[in-house]
């Protein structure tokens, strides 16, 4: 507990928080909506993490993907299309001590809020941020996302999207100041949760993306990899994010040492394979929470200041 | 016919003349970067410490660095001084100094100088090696004489060079040890001020400034037949001198509202320089976000988990910032917006005044996103309406925007020092478990007010949300909760207006011509009502804070004068216009709310000059418009 001066109680807090503790309003996504799994991965880290449902926070865009704090029992921010990271960058600012977490789609992060995107790479202040990237506009019906693959057929690009598509990890990865960034999908469970555990572990802005199905929009977009892993690569290292239980299946593994930035772009920029793994990690960026810190300053203190700033102005 | 005195030889003068006046304007103009402004801000800050009333403001050409010598380059500063409170820019200037003649030249185009202004302009381009330099000079001085300038040539370039190689950085000092000696300035305070202004300087900087100072003064004392006196009235009671934006910025801190953010835009930069200088001696943040939407999100942000917080902006990022506002209303987070107007639409006049963003305030987002909007109308009123703004803000969980505008952003006057309060200070959050039950907005039916729940609160983890939702904060589109809740957060104004006071007003009760200001036009408005009264006519004036909720008592108060009329710095179709007809004529900002709400006939004269309105011009708008009640009645 970093907050204690104002909250002194819940230092000795022997709560125990259990799965029902976390769990909010019914999901709503469509059946086999990849989203389930990412909110039961999330619950589960909660669980794991012991994280106090009063402290801990989801903020979160418009779309299908951001409907997320609803299904949950923490403190949620269902704000704007595009600007859950502006938001979460005041919450984390003033108040420190939250846990907080950023849950955005892809028309949220890399379109509409790609600038606030970039910059808070740079911020690199301590929370997670999760982009659900199913590459289309769910919740408004299968437009054309940023991350749409060249030639996928949407109701705005009906004769195959014109272009090929952004890459968040290099995107993220080309920024001043990254310091955490990770790829997995929805459909490999034992992999998002040890990811979002790295990341949640993570002192910085840990950006994780996760390849979520969309099965209204995006049907079979990735049947083949779910079908077969031989599809997909996984980057391992023993700095990097592990789950035992996938070694019998997933065959294709590539040491890959997460501080090495140059590598790390290497392999995202690649976009013939599906990686999943640990991109990057430096815990030693510079941090502008840490750096913006502010002392409590007592209301006479502060009628002293202002006493002598007035002081400068005095006739 | 022009007077001109060369300085260059000293004049045998005994005693000069000294020349009393109740009031005078000045103005110091000069290329950009040259220094006339903070020469302008020291006289005007040792005049308000001698105890005169003092307006002050600066001329700001609309480019950084414009051309050298050019006419619409002036930048400065004007200050107008006098014996009793001094309460706006006023008409024209009386005494100028003029760093070349061309900037002089813009002044004297624009209209801003008295016909009998006393002109000191500095005389070396008279002898400049460069031909179309003289040339230029000469045709100005033709021009100028049009009007009966008492122009003295100055050597300041000649006198500087004695101290320093360079003269474009020492000249303003020099002008001020002018101006103190025509002044009779106190010298000890302007060395305190030039110390306090050069505080990040060297010693050696600040010598150099008192060796020209003490010059400026010799050789006015030595070649001068004039003085001027404009009688001292030292205050009974402690004064504060600051411009309007370091008073929002004081009122931030007064306030103890704790966050801040921003991204930078002319008027709205120099409370964030203010506040990044002495927010964190306060426990405060101002964050420099990467575009208006992210200033403002996260205060949302700060403001949602906490104490209330502010962003602060300008006309262009004031539009970026609506879709955040809707939000705001939407999930009652408490949120001040601070707009310190400026020139519209789109970038317009980026450097000068205007009030044009009041109906913008009040509507500018899609929905329906009731909000309060009160508007300073004085320097003081610019720290109030700060700790005022988070105080409505956090009681009714509401947005409060704060309009100021380029005339308070850049007006410098001496006001009653603050007597702080600890109860301004936002309180300390309190974390503790909410109630059992709690829910998110539990909408008071009488006051549609409800309590805010903060993270940290055990057993009130709600997610809030932009959709339409129900008092537990799930999101509802059923048309019986969409319609309980919009009248719930406009309830919360209706309330607000109950406990407002009636707004007073200047003059008599009734009368011919009741004149309806807001913001920043107060003290020109009084200025020109007091003149039409003088003349004896029967016109009053009443001036609005709030304009959303607007105050009680207008209709009433409106029926006791012949003719109700707005004055705005905004803009209006002018009767008689081409095409202009009862019918389609657009008024100003405050006259359209006013007839919607009062359904009274109310009239408007506003106008958009890029400057504050002289009172000179409000005063023959009145005559005008006592004359037309009359002709009518
Ligand atoms: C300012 C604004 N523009 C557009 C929209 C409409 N809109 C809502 S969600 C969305 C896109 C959703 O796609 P994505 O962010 O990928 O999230 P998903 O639904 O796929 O999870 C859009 C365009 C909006 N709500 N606000
Ligand atoms: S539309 Fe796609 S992303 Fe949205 S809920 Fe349905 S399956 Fe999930
Ligand atoms: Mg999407």
């Amino acid at each position: 507990m970093t907050y204690c001066a104002i909250l002194p109680v819940l230092d000795d807090d022997d709560r125990e928080f259990a799965l029902d503790d976390y769990e909010g309003a019914q999901a709503r996504w469509c059946p086999g909506c990849g989203d389930h799994s990412i909110l039961t991965a999330v619950e589960k880290l909660l669980v794991a993490e012991q994280l106090k449902p009063e402290q801990t926070m989801f903020v979160s865009g418009i779309g299908c993907s951001s409907r997320f704090p609803h299904y949950l029992k923490t403190y949620g921010f269902h704000g704007l299309h595009g600007r859950a990271l502006p938001v979460a960058t005041g919450i984390k600012l003033h108040r420190p001590d939250l846990d907080v977490f950023v849950v955005m789609g892809d028309g949220d992060c890399c379109s509409i809020g790609a600038a606030h995107w970039i910059h808070a790479i740079r911020y690199n202040m301590n929370m997670v941020a999760l982009l659900l990237d199913n590459s289309i506009y769910g919740l408004t019906k299968k437009q054309t996302s940023p991350t749409t693959p060249q030639g996928f057929k949407t109701n705005t690009q009906p004769f195959g999207s014109f272009l090929p598509p952004l890459n968040p990890l290099t995107t993220t990865l080309g920024t001043t100041n990254v310091s955490f960034v990770a790829q997995t999908a929805e459909w490999v469970p034992a992999h998002l949760y040890a990811t979002l555990r790295a990341a949640y572990r993570h002192p910085g802005f840990s950006f994780v993306r996760i390849l979520q199905r969309c099965p209204m929009y995006t049907q079979g977009m990735y049947e083949e990899a779910v079908k077969n892993p031989a599809m997909m690569e996984l980057l391992v290292h023993d700095d990097g994010v592990t789950a035992p239980e996938l070694d019998r299946v997933y065959k294709n593994r590539v040491q890959h040492d997460p501080s090495d930035l140059d590598a790390a772009r290497r392999l995202a920029e690649d976009m013939g394979h599906i990686r999943l793994g640990l991109f990057y990690k430096n815990e030693g960026r510079a941090r502008y929470d840490l750096i913006r810190k502010v002392q409590k300053v007592s209301a006479s203190d502060r009628m002293k200041l202002l006493d002598a700033e007035l002081d400068h102005y005095a006739v | 016919m022009t007077a001109v005195i060369v300085g260059a030889e000293p004049q045998s003068l005994h005693a000069p003349t000294v020349i009393q006046r109740p009031e005078h304007t000045i103005e110091i103009v000069s290329d950009a970067g040259e220094g006339a402004q903070k020469c302008g801000q020291i006289f005007g800050a040792v005049s308000a410490k001698m105890g005169n009333g003092v307006w002050t403001v600066e001329i700001i050409p609309a480019e950084i660095q414009p051309p050298p010598r050019t006419a619409d380059g002036a930048s400065g500063n004007r200050i107008r001084i006098g014996t009793n409170a001094i309460t706006n820019w006023g008409d024209e200037t009386n005494l100028v100094v003029a760093f070349n003649e061309q900037v002089l030249l813009g002044r004297h185009r624009l209209g801003a100088l008295a016909s009998d202004a006393i002109v000191l302009l500095e005389n070396s381009w008279a002898t400049n090696p460069n031909p179309e330099t003289r040339a230029a000079w000469d045709k100005a001085l033709a021009e100028l004489s049009a009007q009966s300038y008492r122009i003295i040539e100055v050597p300041m370039e000649q006198q500087c060079l004695t101290v320093d190689e360079n003269p474009r950085k020492g000249k303003n000092m020099f002008v001020l040890g002018m101006l103190a000696y025509i002044y009779n300035r106190s010298v000890e305070r302007i060395e305190e001020q030039i110390a306090y202004a050069f505080r990040k300087k060297s010693q050696e900087v600040y010598d150099k400034n008192i060796s020209l100072l003490r010059l400026g003064m010799e050789w006015a004392a030595a070649n001068l037949d004039f003085r001027i006196e404009v009688p001292t009235n030292p205050p009974a009671e402690a004064l504060v001198v600051m411009n309007g934006n370091e008073a929002l910025g004081m009122g931030a801190l007064a306030s103890g509202m704790e966050f801040g953010a921003m991204y930078p835009i002319t008027h709205a930069t120099s409370v964030s320089h203010y506040l990044a200088e002495v927010f964190s001696k306060f426990g405060g943040i101002l964050h420099q976000a990467e575009d208006e939407i992210a200033a403002v999100g996260s205060a949302i942000g700060a403001s949602y988990s906490g104490k209330v917080a502010f962003t602060i902006t300008s006309g262009p990022g004031f539009a970026l910032k609506t879709e955040f506002i809707g939000l705001a209303v939407m999930t009652e987070t408490p949120l001040v917006i601070i707009d310190v107007q400026r020139g519209g639409p789109s970038t317009g006049l980026p450097t000068k005044v205007e009030q044009s963003d009041l109906l913008a305030a009040m509507f500018a987002e899609p929905g329906d996103a009731p909000r309060v909007v009160i508007a300073p109308s004085t320097i003081e009123e610019c720290f109030h309406a700060v700790v005022t703004a988070r105080q409505i803000a956090e009681t009714f969980r509401m947005v409060v925007m704060v309009l100021s505008d380029a005339n308070l952003s850049t007006g410098v006057q001496p006001f009653p020092r603050p007597q702080l309060k600890k109860e301004w200070f936002a309180p300390e959050l309190d974390l503790a478990p909410v109630k059992e039950g709690q829910r998110a907005y539990e909408w008071d039916d009488q006051m549609g007010t409800s309590t805010r729940v903060i993270p940290g609160q055990p057993g009130g983890m709600f997610t809030v949300t932009g959709l339409s939702h129900d008092e537990r904060s799930k999101v509802a589109y059923g048309a019986g909760i969409h319609q309980h809740s919009t009248t719930m957060r406009s309830r919360k104004l209706a309330v607000l207006q109950q406990t407002l006071l009636r707004p007073t007003i200047h003059g008599d009760q009734d009368g011919d011509l009741l004149v309806v200001g807001w913001g920043s036009t107060k003290g020109a408005i009084e200025e020109g009502v007091d003149r039409a009264r003088a003349e004896g006519l029967r016109a009053s004036s009443v001036h609005l804070t709030f304009l959303s909720p607007l105050q009680p008592g207008l209709k009433e108060m409106f029926s006791k004068f012949k003719k109700v009329m707005t004055v705005e710095i905004n803009y209006s179709d002018q009767v008689g216009d081409p095409f202009i007809t009862e019918e389609n004529r657009r008024r100003g900002q405050l006259a359209m709310l006013l007839r919607a709400q009062t359904l009274c006939d109310v009239d408007c004269w506003t106008r958009v000059p890029g400057e504050p309105l002289r009172p000179g011009f409000i005063h023959k708008a009145i005559r005008d418009a006592v004359a037309a009640a009359g002709a009518r009645s």
